[in-house]
């Protein structure tokens, strides 16, 4: 679930944390900037692993703070496709079921990767996988919130949050400026081997 | 700011869960700046509570070095043994679902025998609570 990323950054120490070690002050600067954000291509990024090199700090004119070039190994959530993960249940709606690990919520198991049978009640507004035995019978078994769930990951999405630029001088609709709010890393799962899905449902 | 490698290692939960836990309690945990570190700590408060229900939570690296021993026979790829660390299963479904083909590559026999090992070598967190009763 979780890599080591090498990267490389000049980090900014600021004049008032000159009494700091250098090497503190700049695992502070990094986690500042880096824990719990989202790298495109990279990865959820959780916390500083180590300082690999520390190059020459630099002083720039009319700047007080000292500029160091640090290569450093941070740790990433990242997990590959094709990888088990249990999460719990946040909710679901007709694309499908919404799960949260807690420090990661934008994983999807879209409708058509549910077990089949599956349809949504909409009664309950849950997904209910309709099992059916071997003599005929068939159980309901709801999907609810809060329930922990066994998935595959099936496919990751970066998208690029970046600010655009001003380019455009008139703004067309201020009420409805709020688009769809894009997800930065969506990770998209499946349920529809044997094995996966609620674990209650596997664990007799 | 540049990405040199952007896997160099797949890291197991535990080392994570214990990477994070040292940030917690770490030396410099009562002089850093707290206000400055929000997001460290909403992150790291967060995958703390995530893995401590994970099977992660009773390993350690003498124990990690031994199953890793263990399974060398069985010639898994890095990503499954990580898996079947970080997981634990108990039951030939899940094996099948964490590694490729286990059918064609493993007889029932040697599944059988990878689920002893995994349940003698890692503790499970039964084993944990009911040592705590007896105690």
């Amino acid at each position: 679930m979780f890599i080591l990323a090498e990267m490389t950054d000049v980090v900014k120490v600021p004049p008032w944390m000159f009494h700091l070690k250098l090497n503190e002050a700049i695992e502070q600067e990094l986690n500042k900037k880096l824990a719990n954000k989202v790298v495109y291509e990279l990865g959820l990024c959780i916390a500083l692993f180590d300082i690999t090199k520390l190059e020459d700090s630099h002083i720039f004119p009319g700047d007080g703070s000292s500029h160091t070039k640090v290569h450093f190994r941070y740790v990433v959530f990242r997990p590959f496709v094709d990888e088990i993960v249990v999460g719990k249940i946040k909710s679901c709606s007709r694309e499908g079921v919404y799960v949260s690990l807690g420090f990661f919520d934008d994983i999807l198991l879209s409708s058509d990767s549910l077990q089949h049978p599956s349809r949504f009640d909409e009664t309950e507004q849950l997904w209910v996988w309709e099992y059916f035995t071997e003599d005929g019978g068939s159980h309901d078994l709801f999907m609810d919130a809060g329930e922990e769930i066994r998935f595959r990951v099936v496919d990751e999405t970066f998208v690029d949050t970046t600010p655009s630029g001003p380019e455009q001088q008139v703004i067309e609709e201020p009420i409805n400026a709020k688009e769809a709010k894009k997800i930065p890393y969506l990770l998209t799962g499946s349920i529809s081997e044997s094995g996966l899905g609620l674990l209650s449902w596997w664990n007799s | 700011m540049e990405i040199q490698n952007s896997s160099a290692a797949l890291l197991s939960n535990y080392e994570v869960y214990s990477l994070l836990k040292e940030l917690q309690t770490g030396e410099k945990a009562g002089k850093k700046l707290r206000k400055q570190q929000k997001h460290l700590a909403t992150i790291s408060y967060e995958t703390i509570k995530y893995l401590e229900k994970t099977p992660c939570q009773q390993q350690s690296a003498e124990i990690i070095e031994q199953f890793r021993r263990k399974l060398r026979p069985f010639k898994l790829t890095k990503a499954e043994e990580l898996q079947l660390l970080n997981h634990r299963p108990t039951t030939a479904v899940e094996i099948q679902l964490h590694i490729e083909e286990s059918e064609e590559r493993l007889t029932e026999h040697e599944i059988d025998s990878l689920l002893n090992v995994i349940a003698t070598v890692l503790p499970s967190s039964d084993a944990a609570d009911e040592e705590m009763e007896q105690s």
